[in-house]
């Protein structure tokens, strides 16, 4: 049974919602309850921008049995533009979704999107979330 | 003045060519081209659903509509392919675009006009006063069964239209309504594809309503054919919204830019909105457009816009829809059709 845990999570996974420190504005995302950089428990909660690069990525061909079926796809390592210098962006870890998997490259622009993650089986939840797009 | 504040489109990247369809169960390609002025569809993602269509749909309505999503008080969603049976669309999307969780929502079904039934409540409740913002939104991830004739257009797509009363991009003028109790398509509680009276489909069903909506609307309007520029209705093939348009008394030209099913299908709840969303990004102020939607079962809504200067201003703060069908495109075998759209029965 997954669907309380990902009721708890709805804001980060819907909404990009993360945790900036009030003392030295590290972003946290997932949001934690202690910074890592400054160990402070005060955060506001911000929302992350949508647009990124890839920094890593993987190509699954075997699948865990949830995924079996839609193999061969891309799981990658994102680095979201915040606005800053594009160096510092918060990191996440998401699928390319509607790719041809060789065409996905290091450097690549992405834009995240709101796509469904998993079925809780056949009569279960639907668990919705983020996956990247190339743009 | 209350009318569409912001609005946006979101197809799904996939397409099948209606040859591979025509293929597969040994129909000539050709025929059903020329007869259904048919040649490829939208296929969602695996995963994509009215939902993911919805959302990102929205999500552009709101960039163009550029306010704060806590000021909307209503979201519906009209679809025949919502994802939960109970449950509505609309409480997922919320969550998603930070609108609410003080806001109304509810799920509409009626065949293919559920999407107008929604913009139409939006506008309404602002128009009485109860809100200052409504969402409304059509979208749909239809199926048509395997090798029957609605598996050559059933497509998927949606578009969202925010209702309010300040920096309107398209005064609403008029809308009039028209139902009757039709037996031309239905689909009972837990089947999975759905049915259809052939020899109710076009005239007693489609035409009838279209025209009688039409009609209405223009005598309750005051206006002619000729007082607009762009003209549309809904979309079950690319045949059918040319002939009912015409019979209207409206030209092919007024037609052209609004009539995108050829190359996207029949896109149900999203149809006629989707090719709303079309004109919009093309069209200039002080023109009107003409709109009726059908849904079997069967009724239609006509409304009458008339686009305002603000629309120069925000056309370009999202994705235009001629962009979206055009432009990188990922086509499907039948297989992988079969696949993404749940076709083929595998083991638990
Ligand atoms: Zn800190």
């Amino acid at each position: 049974m997954i669907s309380p845990r990902y009721h708890r999570e709805v804001a980060q996974r819907y909404r990009l919602e993360a945790g900036k420190c009030k003392q030295c504005g590290n972003i946290s995302f997932p949001p934690r309850l202690v910074c890592p950089k400054c160990k402070s428990k005060t955060f506001e909660t911000v929302q992350l921008s949508r647009e990124g690069k890839i920094l890593t990525f993987t190509i699954i061909r075997v699948g865990p049995d949830k995924f079996s079926k839609e193999t061969p796809y891309v799981v990658a390592i994102i680095e979201l533009f915040e606005g800053r210098s594009s160096n510092d962006g918060v990191r996440l870890t998401a699928q390319i979704t509607d790719c041809d998997v060789n065409k996905v490259e290091i450097g690549s622009k992405v834009k995240l999107v709101f796509r469904k993650i998993q079925d809780e089986g056949k009569s279960g939840l639907h668990c919705y979330g983020y996956k990247a797009v190339l743009i | 003045m209350i009318g569409i504040v912001g609005y946006g489109s979101y197809l799904p990247r996939y397409r099948i060519k209606v040859d591979l369809i025509a293929k597969q169960w040994g129909a000539d390609p050709e025929a059903i081209k020329r007869g259904l002025m048919l040649y490829e569809k939208t296929v969602p993602g695996q995963d994509e659903d009215t939902i993911t269509i919805s959302v990102e749909a929205a999500r552009y309505a709101l960039q163009r509509a550029r306010i704060d999503p806590q000021k909307i008080g209503a979201v519906y969603i009209g679809s025949e392919s919502h994802p939960y049976a109970v449950k509505p669309s609309a409480t997922i999307l919320i969550d998603a675009l930070g609108i609410g969780p003080h806001v109304h929502v509810a799920s509409y079904e009626f065949a293919c006009k559920a999407g107008t039934e929604a913009m139409y409540v939006a506008y309404s409740l602002v128009k009485a006063g109860e809100m200052e913002y409504a969402l409304g939104i059509g979208a749909d991830t239809s199926q048509g069964a395997p090798g029957d004739a609605l598996e050559y257009s059933a497509s998927a797509g949606g578009s969202a239209f925010i209702m309010g009363k300040e920096k309107v991009v398209a005064e609403i003028l008029f809308t009039h309504s028209y139902t009757s109790d039709t037996p031309d398509f239905w689909r009972r509680e837990h089947e999975f594809y759905p049915r259809h009276a052939g020899r109710f489909t076009g005239e007693p069903a489609y035409f009838k309503h279209i025209h009688n909506a039409g009609t209405s609307l223009l005598e309750k309007s005051g206006m002619q054919p000729k007082d607009f520029q762009f003209a549309v209705f809904h979309m079950p093939n690319g045949k059918f919204p040319q002939e009912a348009g015409k019979k209207l008394g409206f030209t092919k030209e007024q037609m052209e830019v609004g009539w995108i099913s050829p190359w996207m299908g029949n896109t149900y709840s999203g149809s006629s909105p989707t090719g709303l969303s079309a004109v919009l990004d093309v069209a200039k102020p002080g023109d009107k457009i003409f709109m009726v939607s059908f849904g079997s079962g069967a009724g239609s809504d006509g409304f009458v816009y008339q686009v305002t200067d603000e629309i120069e201003i925000v056309r370009d703060l999202a994705p235009k829809l001629r962009d979206m069908l055009d432009n990188d495109k990922i086509y499907l075998d039948y297989g992988e059709y079969a696949k993404f759209r749940k076709k083929i029965i595998l083991n638990e």
